[in-house]
């Protein structure tokens, strides 16, 4: 069982699980978040409603936890993993053409993960440190205002950039990412490994695309 | 010197049973307290190492490549033969053992032939046992395949790679060995000296590739599995490292050099290209049961080819010259090598060859696509197919057969197999000669063994494909692990060998004295321009046909060649360094002697046998003329000092199963 | 050809290296790359060729120019094994490149892969790799069982054949950005996994040959898939899924 926890392997099936898990959070997210495509005071009404039951419920604030450590895990695991990857070509190559034979995304999971850790960080002290530990106002069914926190934000181009741009990171993450993790947990086969293959690009393009698109609703209706 | 080669009394099939069970025996307790040296990783080194470690000797392993899995038996393509007659076609040990000795023409022993065809079918057994990937039919069970000339399907086979995955297994089982600290392995590390004390092989002196650094080495046993020497040719198809020092160092200290001139030159290799070449490849003799090989049948149109006026594909059919089919009805395209080669040879002479050199004939697959073609279309029902569509499905039937073989080809030379035919010649191939044995396997140094190619035991003057790796495997797995303690018995009191005595401290200075000799040379001309002429003499007067005229020159040629070499050569850097251009050098300077001895071979066999052609001695119709009444022997040669002083000794070999018989293949 | 070669020289493993500059002329297209080398040294050898810092021949591993042994080991043009594909260095031609072409040659770089000299490394680790488990553990009596007393589906024969195809190399670690040498290590991993006579140790094997693979000091994988792309007998990268399901199964159901 030792493993499972100091082996090279396990170190990446930790970060496939991690990541896997966080796929998950990805979808339940996007799906609260489409709310915002409600027009009008019903909609605000949902969504500050929908953000106190995320912030309230005992199961989602487990699996907020969860959530959570996943992200320190899957960050701590990786600067690990890219450390010893380094420590492993102490001399780089005086000329190398990586680009023949690998994506850029794959070499470059490292770089989007740290584009994409700030842009969690941004988007935590943006609109979820304020909902926890700021003073909202409240709306007019007496739930706490994240929904005019959100679209006061999004007035910002510089704003509604960054969001973009951090989806692009997240996208192009994904794309490697998805079906790679599945790889490393051994999971794979002729007949369905083009299945999940196939599903991970998707998955990175819809997943993204729909949360850059709310950034760039918010602007483009309240401006 | 008198010879014996302790072949056991009693009729052919009992002779390695009554011997197995006759042989003194080293207990496992002594056997902890006995250290052998195994000289190359090979099949017969890799396969002699973990065997012996598994029984309890202490092994020293050592290879001159970075690790033991690159030794040169990988590059086998065919197969292995083993008589297990899982196609159920009559085949057995004695067919097996009939083939071989036939093939060989009649110029092997029988006695280790047989043994050879006995234990071939335990190489099976084991490989497999090993996770050894042999090819399989859907059944689950083995396939087999057929294979130069022989009557039977009895070849196993991994596709194209078959020595490589033989090699692999015999490198998992020496790799286990060595994580259990019974091998210990010595990688670059070249053998350079054999040391005697009272007569009897107790060590080496090894040299350090990487730091120059000389090291002694004792042990109570010595193993040679250091391959062919084919590489004295320059071009071969061996690899580059590959070497006869190991062989002629012991021939040096007193063990006899057997039926030197026997060489296979294999009929199928991709032509020489230019100056520049390093090595020739070989493609498979498989691709014979389909290719047809041809030339023009006028000198003008070879011309027009050889100058690129004409393309092969525009020549009509009346104007090929298919000469094997012509020469040889009953067997066509598909004789034994010695004689495939020679014809080639003969062509190429007579002014009919067709690459830009004229040293090349086509090997055609033209007809084969048609001919598949057309028996597939009947499979899928087709009416009246296209001749586009015919050969369409043709070439995808070829593909599946020798798919890679022609990708390969391609890749090396720029052309398209399937679009014009292929070219080939004859290259240097394997080496039949090599290091006398007795029954045992023991030269005739007390204590010093030779396995694989590096003995002369078991082909004759020919070998038959896919009997290679049969016999690496059978002598280093299952001959040796038990003739070597009928040796060793004597050596359970000995204790360890020193290395401190005064015959190890001789060898390692007369090493040294040599290597500053050959770093001294005044510096005009690299190592590999004295291989390349080497090569040269060797291909043209030792070669494919040989006479006493051009061996004699030959041997003056080469002595010129040697004095020449100790004092002109240049090799850069330093002794105490990597520095592999030294390490050629020391190669080289034995190939120089090498060499000549094999042309001394060759003047002194006046018969035609095998891989052995003396243009003197042939029929009318240019077939080869063996002579059994005067050189039913084998030729075994005493060290002298210089080759040309070396002293002949014959072993007669009797035929006591087997009737000898011309062979024929018209 | 005219060809500007830049060829990384290093005296030994202690001494810092360099990429030095040469220029061969008279190449041929239907030279192998290695040929070409030969030339480069002969030209240094005898003075033709300008080696200002006098380095010498270049030294580079190769044995059987086939293709088959291994040993040759060039990072060409920023990829192992140069732009071929399912090519070792000795199997590229000098036709895949064009007159006036500059062509750097550097070692496989991995800590893993010491260099010993020039364009020299020491693969050993490859070696040590295989000695952790690499093989099952039967004896030569000649005793065991015949070879055809247990059928083995043709399928998995022949992906065991294909995983077992790997020459050890090393351009997988060469390629790989991580000096993984995950491809190398699956592809035993699978081969005997598939086979019958593996199943014994299967558990064993796949645990020691990861222990010592990281022991070694090589990277993790991030399935980029660069091994696979370079690897000269293209070996699968489907093998590293086998080996991840190999392992995790190792651990989950092993009593050790």
């Amino acid at each position: 069982m030792s493993g499972l926890i100091k082996s090279s392997l396990a170190k990446k099936y930790w970060m496939a699980a991690t990541g896997l898990f966080l796929c998950l959070f990805l979808v339940g997210h996007l799906a609260g978040n489409l709310q915002l495509f409600i027009p009008g005071e019903e909609g605000k009404i949902q969504f500050n409603e929908y953000a106190k039951f995320m912030t309230t419920n005992p199961i989602v604030r487990v699996l907020s936890i969860v959530t959570f450590a996943s992200v320190l895990f899957h960050v701590i695991d990786g600067i690990i993993l890219t450390v010893a990857n380094k420590k492993a070509r102490p001399q780089n190559y005086a000329y190398s053409k990586p680009s023949k034979n690998s994506i850029w995304t794959s070499r470059n999971m490292g770089v989007l993960g740290t584009i994409i850790l700030a842009f969690i960080i941004t988007h935590l002290s943006n609109f979820w440190y304020k909902m926890k530990f700021g003073s909202l106002p409240v709306d007019s069914a007496g739930y706490t205002d994240l929904h005019g926190v959100v679209m006061e934000a999004f007035q910002s181009p510089i704003y509604v950039i960054i969001y973009v741009v951090s989806m692009v990171a997240i996208g192009f993450h994904l794309w490697h990412g998805f079906s790679s993790a599945f790889k490393t947990m051994g999971v794979s086969h002729k007949s369905y490994t083009p299945l999940i293959e196939k599903a991970g690009y998707a998955f990175s393009v819809i997943i993204p695309l729909g949360f850059a698109l709310i950034p760039i609703y918010v602007f483009l209706t309240n401006s | 010197m008198k010879l014996d080669s302790k072949i056991p009394e009693g009729p052919l099939d009992k002779k390695w049973t009554n011997h197995k069970s006759n042989i003194r025996l080293v207990n496992p307790a002594n056997k902890r307290n006995i250290d052998v040296i195994v000289i190359g990783t090979g099949l017969a080194g890799a396969s002699a190492s973990a065997s012996l470690a598994e029984m309890g000797y202490n092994v020293k392993a050592f290879c001159f490549q970075d690790s033991p899995r690159r030794a040169h038996s990988i590059a086998a393509q065919g197969g292995i033969n083993a008589a297990k007659n899982y196609q159920n076609d009559g085949d057995s040990v004695y067919r097996l053992f009939y083939d071989t000795v036939k093939g060989g023409d009649y110029r092997s022993r029988e006695a280790n032939v047989y043994r050879l065809a006995e234990v071939s079918t335990n190489i099976i057994d084991q490989c497999v046992a090993q996770g050894v990937p042999f090819a399989r039919d859907y059944g689950g069970l083995l396939d087999n395949r057929s294979f130069g000339g022989v009557q039977v399907s009895r070849t196993f086979y991994a596709k194209g790679q078959t020595g490589q995955q033989l090699l692999l297994g015999a490198y998992s089982a020496l790799s286990r060995q060595i994580s259990k600290g019974k091998v210990k392995l010595y990688n670059r590390h070249e053998m350079v000296e054999i040391v005697k004390v009272d007569g009897k092989a107790r060590g080496i002196i090894a040299k350090n590739l990487v730091t120059g650094e000389l090291e002694r080495h004792g042990a109570h046993a010595v193993v040679l599995a250091s391959g062919g020497y084919g590489n004295v040719f320059f071009l071969s198809t061996n690899a580059m490292g590959s070497n006869g020092s190991a062989a002629w160092k012991a021939h040096r200290q007193g063990a006899l050099f057997s039926n030197p001139c026997f060489t296979q030159i294999h009929p199928t290799c991709i032509p020489v290209s230019g100056t520049y070449q390093s090595k020739l490849t070989l493609m498979s003799e498989s691709l014979r049961n389909d290719g047809r090989i041809w030339v023009p049948k006028e000198k003008e149109d070879a011309e027009a080819i050889r100058q690129g006026k004409l393309k092969p594909t525009d020549l009509p059919e009346e104007k090929r010259d298919y000469y094997l089919e012509r020469r040889y009805p009953a067997f066509g395209n598909l004789v034994p090598r010695d004689v495939a080669s020679r014809a080639a040879k003969e062509r190429c002479d007579a002014g009919y060859g067709v690459n830009k050199t004229g040293q090349a004939v086509y090997l055609d697959f033209a007809s084969a696509i048609q001919r598949y073609g057309k028996e597939e279309a009947a499979v899928q029902g087709l009416k009246n197919p296209s001749a586009q569509e015919i050969t369409d499905l043709g070439k995808k039937v070829v593909a599946s057969k020798y798919g890679n073989l022609f990708q390969m080809y391609e890749k090396i030379t720029g052309d398209n197999p399937y679009q014009t035919p292929m070219m080939i010649f004859p290259a240097v191939h394997y080496t039949m000669g090599g290091l006398w044995v007795d029954y045992n396997l023991m030269t005739s140094v007390p204590g010093l063994f030779a396995t694989g190619e590096s003995n002369f035991s078991d082909h004759g003057a020919n070998r038959l494909g896919a009997s290679a790796l049969m016999q690496g495997l059978a002598d280093g797995y299952f001959v040796l692990p038990y003739t070597i303690g009928d040796y060793l018995a004597d050596d359970i009191r000995t204790g360890p060998i020193s290395t401190d005595s005064k015959e190890f401290e001789d060898a390692e200075n007369e090493i040294v004295e040599r290597t500053q000799k050959l770093m001294n040379a005044k510096g005009k001309h690299s190592v590999d321009e004295y291989h390349k002429k080497l090569g040269l003499i060797m291909w043209n007067e030792c070669g494919m046909s040989r006479n006493a005229e051009g061996l004699k020159k030959a041997m003056k040629e080469i002595q010129e060649l040697r004095a020449d070499f100790w004092e002109n050569v240049k090799i850069p850097g330093n002794i105490n360094e990597y520095n592999p251009e030294l390490d050629k050098a020391g190669r080289v300077a034995d190939f120089l002697e090498l060499g000549e001895l094999m042309c001394k071979d060759a003047l002194e066999r006046e018969e035609s046998a095998g891989g052995h052609f003396r243009e003197e001695h042939q029929t009318e119709e240019g077939e080869a003329k063996r002579d059994d009444e005067n050189y039913a022997f084998v030729s075994c040669w005493n060290y002298k000092g210089n080759p040309s002083d070396a002293e002949l000794i014959k072993e007669d070999l009797v035929f006591e199963n087997i009737e000898l018989k011309t062979r024929s293949y018209k | 050809m005219n060809l500007t070669l830049k060829v990384w020289r290093q005296q030994n493993a202690d001494s810092k290296g360099e990429m030095v500059t040469y220029k061969v002329s008279d190449i041929t297209p239907d030279m192998s790359f290695l040929e070409m080398i030969d030339v480069l040294n002969e030209g240094i050898l005898s003075g033709d060729i300008e080696d200002k810092q006098n380095y010498g021949p270049v030294a580079f591993d190769h044995d059987c120019r086939e293709g088959i042994c291994g040993m040759c080991s060039m990072y060409i043009n920023g990829e192992p094994h140069g732009p071929g594909r399912a090519v070792t260095t000795c199997q590229l031609h000098m036709r895949e490149f064009s007159d006036g072409e500059t062509i750097y040659i550097e070692p496989w770089r991995a800590k893993a892969f010491p260099i010993i000299k020039d364009l020299v490394t020491d693969r050993s680790a490859f070696d040590r790799i295989i000695q952790a488990g690499g093989y099952v553990s039967v004896n030569t009596s000649g005793n065991t069982q015949d070879a055809n007393a247990l059928p083995i589906p043709k399928e998995n024969a022949d992906a065991a054949f294909d995983a077992a195809t790997c020459i050890g190399c090393g351009a997988c670690v060469a390629a790989c950005k991580n000096s993984s040498a995950m491809l190398f290590t699956s592809a035993k991993v699978a081969q005997l996994s598939l086979l019958p006579q593996g199943e014994p140790e299967r558990e064993k094997r796949v645990m020691d040959m990861v222990k010592q693979m990281d022991e070694e000091g090589f990277g993790n994988c991030t399935n980029t898939g660069a091994c696979s792309v370079e690897c000269p007998k293209e070996i699968s990268l489907e093998n590293i899924a086998r080996m991840n399901r190999e392992f995790l199964r190792a651990n989950l159901t092993s009593s050790k």
